[in-house]
């Protein structure tokens, strides 16, 4: 089984994350990572490579699409424990819409799992800076399979691939069949930390660096200039005013509380 | 005028209060046309209410074929639609299946795509609001039929009576696209609070309520508010997943927020920053939430919120 992982590097969430003049999203000034909610989904792809009948027949391949420093996902994804690294880095990929960039990541995916398109494609819930949520959806429209999304519990047998999700009205179990793309919730399972020997191992595997050429994408389909939507305006919220803070004592905080619900007429 | 498509988002046949307000925004952009993906006895039942609120057509898809079935059959009836009518633009709302749907429809139609707009103005220029509600950006889709999805409470729903002539629409659905279905639903339980997204005042507990939500539903159910919760909390197994706010939760944006026992760590605040008024309790002065509230109380929600409950169903007699 062949198992291809998208994985992103974000702008650090704790960090003071801002635009750049062209109104992309600045990711060189601030601190980057594997976006936390991919962890769940190279997570997941290792459970199910460890729990597969034969381990060694499962192949899994993390891929991102990025600037040189988003190498440092896919790394990441090696030393938890994934066998082999792909990253498109080409100069004209810069400030792509999630569409351009679901062009680029579906060549991917295809390219890292040999021309085909893989068993399962597995993807985190939405990217921690973005977060649109819409790639998943995307790849698998390109790559013409199925998607089952949000899985808080995946299961496979054979071909078949059973997931749990949390929907708003009701707990849900999705059945489809492989080959397909997956994402995962936050909710499915803790990712492991990478070990030492993860560490050290994670140094001899096979990591490919591709272009767009390599992977047959015109450099004039991507990029900020051909984006689908265009951004007119980014705006810092201004920050909140300062409010009025109380110090609970003998019960001065519930009747703070209640008379400032009163003024404002929520009650 | 142009159409402008709405995809009706309903739970077997009951609209959800979102289809209004994309309906309300969709009369900015042209005609609304709702479209409805149902049994034509449902669509019986609802459209009134479609043309109440400005729908002039009302779409119908049976669905006979593709029940049960996520996503893929639902895109490709839109594309077909897209094809047929050359909408001004399609909404649907900022749901998980609202927004898959919109990307697949996106690619399928060649068309640029804006997710979760919390406004769009005349031109179709959207606002969103990005970085855990730290900016505020305006875009526009300059390719194709703008295909936008709308999270809940961007507009408050304007009544304006449309003509509401229902058309049925046979779509024809790939056999490819039925291939992920649903094979077992087990409904929530329902509380009968309101919809987390929807409600005016959410009532949210943290980790600092050390697993005893009663206090945060009796004052949630003072106020008529919907509960919410942290992650820190749902992690503890204390609520379902469904209560969770936060970028991995439910984005809310009520009248009033309500955190009690919640630090304000930045996935927290992406999901409830654009809240119009914030109220926190909590012990700690040095809290994060504090630098958003506009009334801070400091102290133990455990002896707040009982009797602030408590002094509520007083005045309210
Ligand atoms: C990728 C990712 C996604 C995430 N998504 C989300 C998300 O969607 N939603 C979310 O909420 N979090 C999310 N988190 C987790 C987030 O980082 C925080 O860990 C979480 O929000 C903390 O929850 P908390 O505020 O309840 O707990 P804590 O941070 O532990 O805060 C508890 C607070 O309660 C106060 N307190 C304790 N006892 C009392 C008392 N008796 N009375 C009053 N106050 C009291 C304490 O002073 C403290 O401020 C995410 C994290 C990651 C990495």
């Amino acid at each position: 089984m062949r198992i291809v992982v998208c994985v992103k590097h974000v702008p650090d969430a704790t960090a003071d994350r801002h635009f750049e003049s062209d109104y992309t999203v600045d990711r060189v000034g601030v601190d980057g990572l594997l976006s936390e909610l991919d962890e769940y989904a190279v997570e997941q792809a290792l459970r199910l490579k460890e729990k597969a009948e034969s381990p060694e027949d499962v192949t899994v391949t993390a891929v991102t699409v990025g600037p040189e420093k988003a190498a440092d996902a896919v790394r990441k994804a090696l030393q938890m424990g994934a066998d082999a690294g792909v990253h498109v880095s080409d100069e004209a990929i810069a400030g792509s819409d999630a569409i351009a960039t679901s062009l680029v990541l579906a060549a991917a995916v295809r390219k890292a799992a040999g021309g085909g398109v893989p068993d399962l494609v597995m993807c985190g819930m939405a990217s921690t800076d973005g977060s649109m949520g819409v790639l998943p959806a995307m790849l698998a429209e390109r790559l013409g399979v199925p998607q089952v999304t949000l899985a808080s519990q995946v299961e496979t047998q054979g071909d078949q691939v059973r997931i749990k999700r949390d929907g708003d009205t009701a707990t849900e179990v999705i059945g489809a069949r492989m080959p397909l793309v997956l994402s995962v919730t936050d909710q499915s399972g803790e990712a492991r930390y990478p070990s030492f020997k993860g560490i050290m191992a994670a140094k001899k595997k096979p990591m490919q660096t591709y272009s767009l050429v390599d992977l047959d994408v015109s450099a004039d389909q991507v990029g900020l200039s051909v984006a689908w939507s265009v951004v007119e305006g980014t705006e810092a919220r201004p920050p909140r005013t300062a409010g009025e803070i109380v110090r609970d004592e003998d019960g001065s905080g519930a009747t703070a509380l209640t008379e400032f619900l009163a003024a404002k007429k929520f009650i | 005028m142009s159409e402008v498509l709405v995809l009706v988002d309903h739970a077997e046949g009951v609209v959800k209060k979102p289809t209004y307000e994309l309906l309300t925004l969709a009369r900015r952009l042209g005609e609304p046309s709702a479209v409805f993906i149902g049994t034509a006895d449902a669509a019986g039942a609802v459209k009134d209410n479609l043309a109440r609120y400005g729908a002039e057509k009302v779409y119908v898809v049976d669905d006979a074929d593709i029940k049960g079935f996520l996503v893929a059959p639902k895109a490709e009836a839109l594309a077909q639609l897209v094809e047929k009518t050359s909408p001004a633009a399609v909404l649907l709302t900022s749901s998980p299946e609202g927004k898959e749907v919109a990307a697949r429809l996106a690619i399928k139609t060649s068309s640029g795509l804006i997710t979760d707009a919390v406004d769009i103005a005349e031109g179709g220029i959207t606002t969103q609001s990005v970085f855990a509600g730290n900016y505020t950006v305006t875009a526009k889709v300059t390719q194709g039929t703008p295909v936008i999805t709308v999270k809940p409470n961007a507009a408050t729903p304007q009544e304006h009576t449309g003509a509401g002539v229902v058309e049925e629409f046979a779509a024809t659905i790939s056999e490819a696209a039925r291939t992920a279905q649903i094979v077992a639903s087990q409904p929530r339980e329902k509380s009968g609070r309101p919809e987390l997204t929807e409600a005016a005042i959410v009532v949210s507990g943290g980790r600092g309520t050390g697993g005893e939500f009663a206090p945060i539903e009796a004052l949630a159910d003072a106020l008529g508010a919907a509960v919410g919760a942290s992650r820190a909390a749902v992690d503890s197994g204390w609520v379902p997943h469904s209560y969770q706010v936060g970028q991995t939760g439910k984005t809310v944006s009520p009248q009033l927020y309500v955190a009690a026992g919640i630090s304000g760590a930045i996935q927290h605040r992406a999901g409830m920053q654009t809240s119009k008024t914030i109220v926190a309790i909590n012990k700690d002065d040095e809290a994060p939430i504090f630098e958003l509230v506009d009334l801070g109380v400091v102290g133990d929600l455990h002896t707040v919120l009982p009797a602030a409950t408590e002094a509520i169903h007083h005045r309210k007699g």
